[in-house]
């Protein structure tokens, strides 16, 4: 066993830190209070290639591996959670033609993403089927070369911007999860409309739409997989990215962490700083315990998958424990602040409001754990 | 043409420095380390020169096998390759600079950046060592403006550029009463002051990159240098700790402090 990060990902892991601590801090809390869509700090990790981190290099991307992501995934999420979650949309939408695609797919549909600044979005979920995956409504019906997409995707990061949308639709809805198949769609082609931006309790600088597909048209070329495959790309791609969103959780964890020190040095009552304070000294020791357990937990849950093992257990435990980690500590770090903590000039807050979409997102809580159940009587 | 530049790994000012109890050296468990960002500054000034002129950037670090990470840092920010001289002990400003003089004379480069001293002891003293060493023309601090409003900064004229015929280099200086400016035949040594320019960030590809470029390992034996320190550092020590100030009732103690205690008005 090794626990020590190699020289190597020490680098990237400063090269991350200096992004979201020089460009992106700096500029969190405006975009947290306007939830404008963060395009400079994206332009900027675009150029540092922080975009387009899991592609193979052969398609134009960094070719990290899943612990090397995770590790840049932590610094950008202490950075902003928001703008982590918009720099990571890019690979999640790609990751089901970088498992699945054909050659000819990853060329196509991969390789443009280095040439230029360009989003692409991840859409699964529907106002119908949210963990309930195999409920899908949006049909894919085959005419000729081509099928026509119709239905409706709801909480679509990066939606508003994409240029490209990796797609699950049903080409028969009788078969349940068996019908589920993957498509991508290109550009912003007839049919597909965009909603307004939804206006989100945190995670504010990420753009998160609806989309409408009327009739939209998509190539057979652009299927990834056989029809009925979509489930399980679906369920792999998530396999993948429940690291990352989990290492998002470490990521607002340690920065309450550092906030809350930081204070408590600072802040005096009864005389002496509120560090001294044993109430407070136990609740430092169990955010910077928890934060420490939740990031083993994570490089665990990557480590499997670079090992090219199964993680589907490890990563559900790791994005379970994460996110209500960062829930509690973020939530303690307010308390530290006390009524400071409250108000919008101090930043644990808004790490508050961050944290708990972790709870929701890629799979619920409490879906984790009916994950980590089944797999146990598996 | 070809330009060799230095990264001293230093410690990270970020970093708690502690001082040793006996004064022998500062505390370096858990310290992180850094390229000194003089040296980051001056490998920022030749990536910018080569992508002007062509070329090559060549960095080189002393130190044990630690200082590849700073060689590296400066690899992932477009460096071509590497040269590390492998050396653990100390080393005086008369060693580093024989040790780059040899370097030198190995590379043969048109011009030589360094930072203009490190941030660990401050010497300031390596860059001016080489050049006498070499026998070259020396610009130091070199420095980009004299405000952000002068005429300079709104043309963002470089402050190291090379002359029309390629064969001396023209360098702005900062020095006490404003900015010279002044011109080095090729061969040169410049050192590089703190408003040179901004350095790049290291990318995530160029960090994978900089996995496979070259690290040539040195010694001071190979190079033939005697590196035994001619200056020994006696004790370090801590500034002394600032004493609490005072809070006076009013202005008339204010100025009976000041005038009788303070003796300043």
């Amino acid at each position: 066993m090794e626990f020590q990060l190699t020289e190597d990902q020490r680098a990237l892991q400063q090269a991350a830190r200096k992004y979201a601590r020089e460009v992106v801090r700096p500029k969190a809390a405006h975009y947290d209070e306007t939830a404008t869509f963060p395009r400079d700090l994206l332009a900027t990790a675009f150029e540092l290639g922080l975009l387009n981190m899991a592609a193979p290099t052969e398609y134009g991307g960094v070719g990290l591996s899943h612990l090397d992501q995770t590790i840049v995934a932590e610094e950008l999420s202490w950075g902003c959670a928001g703008v982590a979650t918009s720099i990571i949309a890019n690979d999640l939408a790609n990751l089901p033609i970088i498992l699945h695609g054909s050659e000819d797919q990853k060329k196509r549909l991969l390789s443009h993403f280095a040439e230029r600044l360009k989003f692409s979005s991840f859409c699964l979920t529907e106002p119908e089927a949210g963990s309930d995956v195999a409920n899908m409504q949006t049909t894919a019906r085959r005419e000729g070369d081509e099928y026509v997409i119709n239905g409706a995707k709801c909480f679509i990061t990066n939606g508003g911007h994409a240029e490209q949308y990796t797609v699950f639709a049903t080409v028969d809805k009788t078969k349940k999860h068996k019908g589920i198949t993957c498509f991508v769609v290109e550009g912003r082609p007839k049919g597909l409309s965009v909603s307004k931006h939804e206006n989100k309790m945190g995670q504010r600088a990420s753009d998160t739409v609806s989309l409408t597909f009327e009739d939209v048209r998509v190539p057979v070329a652009n299927r990834i997989g056989e029809e009925g495959q979509g489930f399980a790309i679906a369920m792999a791609t998530l396999d993948n990215s429940r690291p990352l969103t989990a290492m998002f959780s470490v990521g607002i964890a340690r920065a309450a962490l550092e906030h809350s020190m930081e204070y408590a040095s600072q802040r005096k009552t009864f005389g002496k700083p509120i560090i001294e304070h044993q109430a407070i000294q136990f609740m430092i020791a169990d955010m910077a315990m928890n934060t420490h357990a939740a990031r083993m937990l994570t490089y665990e849950s990557a480590w499997l998958l670079d090992q090219g093992q199964r993680n589907t257990l490890q990563s559900s435990y790791a994005k379970s424990f994460a996110a209500d980690m960062a829930m509690k500590v973020a939530t303690d770090a307010v308390q530290v602040y006390g009524g400071y903590g409250y108000i919008k000039e101090y930043p644990v807050e808004k790490l508050m409001r961050d944290a708990k979409l972790i709870q929701v997102y890629e799979g619920t809580s409490q879906v984790q754990r009916l994950v980590i159940a089944k797999e146990l009587f598996r | 043409m070809k330009i060799l530049v230095t990264a001293k790994r230093v410690e990270d000012p970020e970093s708690k420095i502690k001082v040793k109890p006996d004064g022998s050296g500062i505390v370096q468990e858990g310290l992180k380390y850094k390229i000194n960002p003089f040296d980051e500054i001056g490998v920022e000034e030749g990536l910018r020169l080569v992508a002007k002129h062509q070329g090559e950037v060549v960095v080189v670090s002393i130190g044990g096998k630690e200082v590849q990470e700073q060689l590296r840092h400066a690899l992932a920010m477009g460096a071509h390759r590497a040269v590390w001289v492998n050396h653990t002990g100390p080393l005086d400003q008369f060693g580093i600079a024989a040790l780059l003089q040899k370097v030198t004379e190995k590379e043969k480069p048109d011009l030589v950046i360094l930072g203009k001293q490190s941030i660990d002891d401050d010497q300031n003293q390596v860059g001016q060592y080489l050049a006498e060493f070499l026998g070259w023309g020396q610009a130091t601090f070199a420095s980009k403006v004299e405000s952000m409003e002068s005429e300079q900064e709104k043309n963002k004229v470089p402050a190291v550029t090379l002359t029309a015929d390629g064969k001396a280099v023209r360098v702005i200086r900062e020095v006490d009463n404003g900015l010279a400016t002044l011109e080095c035949q090729l061969p040169a040594v410049v050192t590089t002051d703190l408003r040179l320019n901004t350095p790049r960030y290291a990318s995530l590809p160029g960090i994978m990159k900089a996995k496979s470029k070259p690290i040539e390992e040195l010694t001071p034996e190979k190079l033939g240098v005697d590196v035994a320190p001619k200056i020994q550092i006696v004790k370090l020590s801590s500034p002394p700790a600032r004493k609490a100030g005072i809070k006076v009732p009013d202005v008339a103690t204010l100025v009976d402090k000041l005038r009788n205690e303070a003796k300043v008005v």
